[in-house]
């Protein structure tokens, strides 16, 4: 198979970024996506250029670190998938393939197709826990959680962080990311004593950052490798609206 | 340094930890305020570390290569973790748990270090659901569990298919609280790149920023290695991409033992490799296992007939069908341990039986499960594992069996601890998959994410204080003492000296040839003939590594390149040294297997000669490293054929 990809090349933070042409040819369909930028950043390094910058790690899926925007979709056209398990059977031959990093105000770009997710984490320590030390936890099964409890919490604690649904969103709200947080943690009964703290500090934190608004459009939904459900946002704003309320 | 002390404390193998602890010594907390510890790597291990500790009060920085530390390799983790809880009142005990992952060792782990480990497994799964970690639960609400390779009675713990992930979440937003209260300073994107000691003792670490390429220094009173396994040696393997050996190998070259290099664990149910673009591996989860069937045809025809595509499984009559595992096995059938279930499928390859074009692949089959259970039970069942196998494959396995192969996937060995987990350098401690412990020559299923949560919950924050009580009296040392100048120096050095090379290669072309010499002569059967060879190759591969690769971009930027260089050269290292320590064990044990030492096909232990670890001290990299062994003392098993017929 053969392509041509335009690749958004960016130095760093600073500099201007823009899209580049690159034609490949050879591509064996069971490639994974990012095994077939391998190749072209292959072929750049014999060349004497310098490589298309890009994260990724498992490369299956899990660790939530690849995040390529393709043809204008987060993690590309396959969908509840990650970029890494974009397989390159999906195009097909001669296609031209757009490549870009995701793009939010919050996730600033780092070099090439790489970006800093950073505030991320900076919500999740701003709540997203329980507070438990090492040691003070009781027989696990002291405490049954109802099964469909512990699925749905499952279903939301199944967010890899990868950002998607930032990317896709033309608000770039973050709020599919950290209701997946907030549901997870709300649904199950070792969450509930801090329930209202964590909803208020994790959106505090999330508007800090800089993340936008969400005016129900549901393109992070669309585009979540995961499958989030909005159902989540829902929640969200059902813990944030209780506790803020009581709180006055 | 010439006799290794495990420091194993006296008394009974049952109170030996309680002991242990009753007696070290304590910081007191306005002490701990005063002392600053280095963690390198946010996994199981050293997120569970870091966060504990700062619980604690000490002051933690922690590393890791990725962008968040949510990201570490631990995540992908998928399967599940053992406990001795004995919920399902299957006859389950610590002491079952500790006696099936030494015989699970094949006999050549420390028996009270595994001890402690079945101990406390229980008090890990306590914590986790307190942070809210979302594990499987029966209808009544209550945990559930299911079984793994090795063990007759079921303790696993799991959450669907992501097991991995949801601890490490859960013990990442431990650390993440500790972040928010100041009481850990997280630096993601940095890479340890030397260790520096002072007067013996682990004094701090040189750190590239992977951002900017600038060099940094931290101190520490202590530092702690969570960097997990080497499997990338072989360059194809179940590990994420960045996965490496570089943080244990700064610290072997200042003098911390490796141990037993040669373990390495060859995971038998992984998606076979088909391109040679291929990147990685991809494991589909051992608890598969427990519902999916092994078999390859009984003729050589029949499966020649396959991989030519003349045939499909389905075309198979039962009794053509030559189901290996139960066959040579019926006690543990599709479950026996892991080496033995990945030599199978290489005996049967080997005779020509394999199943895909390459000749290196077998069925493992659900259709008995499903038509016993029900296709949406046995969907449910394993959540992510199918929909990911047929996006790779192509095929569904609902439909039609599964592919698989054997593929590096955990190593055994890595850097030598005593009981307190400190390696042979004063104040360096070694946590998680890098360090040898626990798991003696082969790994049991879902015990990997048990010992690294294990050693950062439950261990570590008892016994360094034992070493940190004195350290007290230590004022944090300022990053201009000579021997942080020093050893930036050298990095510099190190790095300036690999980009100037400007060759013809690239990395990958030399960590793929790697790869190669590994599996083929250091894989899953070795010989003394093939190691020899491959020492010699290696050899040749460094030297060639070091006037012909060609690493693009500048130094100080963010390059991928540069960095995956410096990992890869030590692999090269490091491959020696695995090569070196199979070729002095004349014995098979767990995955371990030469040759050479079999009886009819099953590993030859040879207990007279071979009941050590193998602790090696490097001497230079032109220069043969020295042996040192620890003793196994096996005072409560029985040391016996690991039979599982
Ligand atoms: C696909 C797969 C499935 C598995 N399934 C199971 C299972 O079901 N049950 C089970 O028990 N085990 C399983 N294992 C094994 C288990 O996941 C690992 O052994 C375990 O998670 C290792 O944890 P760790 O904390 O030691 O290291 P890792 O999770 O590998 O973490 C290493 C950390 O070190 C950091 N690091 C490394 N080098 C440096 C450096 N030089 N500088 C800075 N930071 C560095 C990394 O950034 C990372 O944070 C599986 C493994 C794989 C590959
Ligand atoms: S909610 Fe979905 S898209 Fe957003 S970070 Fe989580 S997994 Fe990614
Ligand atoms: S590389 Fe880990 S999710 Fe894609």
């Amino acid at each position: 198979m053969k392509f041509n990809l335009k690749v958004w090349r960016q130095k760093n933070a600073k500099a201007d970024g823009r899209l580049v042409d690159y034609t490949i040819d050879n591509i064996n369909v069971d490639m994974s996506f990012l095994e077939m930028v391998d190749v072209l950043n292959d072929e750049l390094i014999r060349k004497g250029e310098d490589p298309i910058a890009f994260d990724h790690d498992c490369r299956e899926g899990i660790c939530g670190m690849c995040s390529m925007y393709i043809d204008g979709r987060a993690h590309g056209p396959h969908h509840a998938a990650t970029t890494c398990q974009l397989y390159m059977r999906t195009f097909k031959d001669g296609d031209t393939i757009y490549v870009e990093p995701f793009k939010a105000k919050a996730f600033p770009i780092i070099k090439d197709l790489a970006v800093d997710r950073s505030a991320f984490d900076r919500i999740i320590a701003a709540g997203g826990f329980v507070s438990v030390n090492t040691g003070q936890a009781q027989d696990a099964n002291s405490l049954p959680v109802e099964k469909e409890a512990a699925e749905k919490a499952m279903d939301a604690a199944a967010c890899i962080g990868c950002g998607a649904c930032v990317a896709a969103c033309p608000n770039s709200a973050a709020m599919l990311f950290v209701s997946a947080k907030i549901s997870q943690l709300a649904m199950l009964p070792q969450g509930g004593p801090e329930r209202k703290n964590r909803a208020i500090k994790m959106v505090e934190q999330m508007d800090a950052e800089g993340f936008g608004n969400c005016t129900n459009i549901g393109a992070c939904e669309a585009e979540c490798p995961k499958e989030i459900k909005l159902t989540n946002i829902a929640r969200m704003n059902r813990e944030y609206l209780a506790a803020t309320i009581i709180d006055e | 340094m010439s006799e290794l002390n495990s420091k194993i404390p006296d008394g009974p193998l049952t109170e030996k930890w309680a002991n242990y602890k009753e007696h070290a010594k304590l910081v007191n907390p306005a002490n701990k305020r005063k002392i600053e510890i280095i963690v390198v790597g946010t996994g199981l291990a050293g997120a569970s570390a870091a966060a504990t500790l700062a619980e604690l009060g000490y002051k933690v920085k922690a590393y890791c290569f990725q962008d968040s530390p949510r990201r570490a390799h631990s995540i992908a983790a998928q399967g599940g973790i053992n406990a001795a809880k004995n919920y399902k009142n299957d006859g389950d005990s610590v002491f079952r748990l500790f006696y099936d992952t030494i015989k699970g060792g094949d006999f050549r782990a420390r028996e009270a270090n595994v001890y402690r480990l079945a101990d406390v497994s229980r008090n890990i799964i306590d914590q986790c659901v307190a942070q809210g970690v979302p594990f499987a639960r029966e209808y009544g609400g209550l945990l559930d569990n299911r079984s793994f390779g090795g063990a007759q009675v079921s303790r696993t713990f799991y959450a669907r298919g992501q097991t991995g992930q949801q601890l490490l979440l859960g013990a990442y937003q431990a650390l993440e609280r500790q972040i928010g209260l100041g009481n850990v300073t997280m630096y993601s994107r940095h890479e340890m790149v030397e260790l520096v000691t002072i007067d013996g003792k682990a004094r701090g670490i040189i750190a590239r920023d992977l951002i900017t390429g600038k060099l940094e220094r931290h101190f520490g009173h202590a530092v702690l290695l969570c960097t997990g396994g080497y499997g990338n040696v072989f360059y194809l393997s179940t590990n994420a991409m960045g996965s490496n050996v570089t943080a244990s190998w700064k610290a072997y070259k200042k003098g911390a033992y490796f141990a037993n290099p040669c373990y390495t664990q060859i995971h038998p149910t992984c998606i076979p490799v088909t391109g040679d673009y291929q990147s990685k591996l991809t494991l589909m989860s051992e608890s598969l296992r427990n519902d999916g069937r092994v078999w390859v045809p009984k003729t050589k025809e029949d499966s020649e007939a396959i991989r030519k595509g003349t045939k499909k499984a389905e075309d198979i009559k039962e009794d053509d069908r030559d189901y290996y595992l139960e066959r040579k096995y019926p006690s543990f059938g599709n479950l026996c341990p892991r080496d033995i279930a990945s030599r199978a499928a290489k005996e049967v390859c080997d005779e020509g039986r394999g199943i895909v074009p390459s000749g290196f692949g077998v069925f493992l089959d659900f259709a008995a499960a499903i038509k016993r259970l029900g296709v949406d039970t046995v969907k449910a069942r394993y959540g992510e594992l199918f929909p990911m196998y047929q996006n790779i494959t192509n095929e569904d396995p609902l439909k039609t069996p599964m592919k698989i192969y054997p593929a590096v996937h955990y190593t055994m060995g890595g850097t030598w601890v005593d009981y307190e987990l400190m390696t042979t350098v004063q104040g360096l401690y070694c946590l998680g998959e890098a360090n040898f412990s626990d798991h003696g020559a082969n790994r049991l299923g879902a015990s990997a994410l048990m010992q690294g949560l294990a050693d950062g919950y439950f261990v570590i924050p008892s016994t360094i204080s034992n070493y940190l009580s004195p350290e007290i009296f230590t004022k944090p040392i300022p990053t201009d003492h000579p021997a942080f100048v020093e050893a930036e120096n050298a990095v510099k050095e190190r790095s300036e000296k690999l980009m100037s090379i400007q060759g013809k290669r690239t990395v990958d072309d030399f960590h793929k040839q790697l790869g190669k010499i590994m599996w083929e002569y250091c894989g899953m059967a070795r010989t003394a003939e093939g190691l020899t060879k491959a020492r010699d190759l290696i050899r040749e591969l460094r030297k060639e590594f070091w006037s012909d690769v060609k690493i693009p971009g500048l130094l100080n930027d963010f390059n991928s390149e540069f960095d995956k260089a410096g990992r890869v050269a030590d692999f090269i290292e490091l491959g020696e040294l695995m090569v070196v320590d199979a070729l002095h064990r004349n014995e098979s044990c767990g995955g371990h297997f030469r040759v050479e030492y079999q009886d009819q096909g099953e590993a030859k232990r040879d207990d007279a000669n071979f009941a050590y670890a193998a602790a090696w001290e490097f001497k230079g990299v032109d220069t043969d490293p020295v042996l040192h062994k620890e003793e196994l003392k096996f005072e409560n098993v029985e040391l016996q054929v690991r039979s599982y017929k």
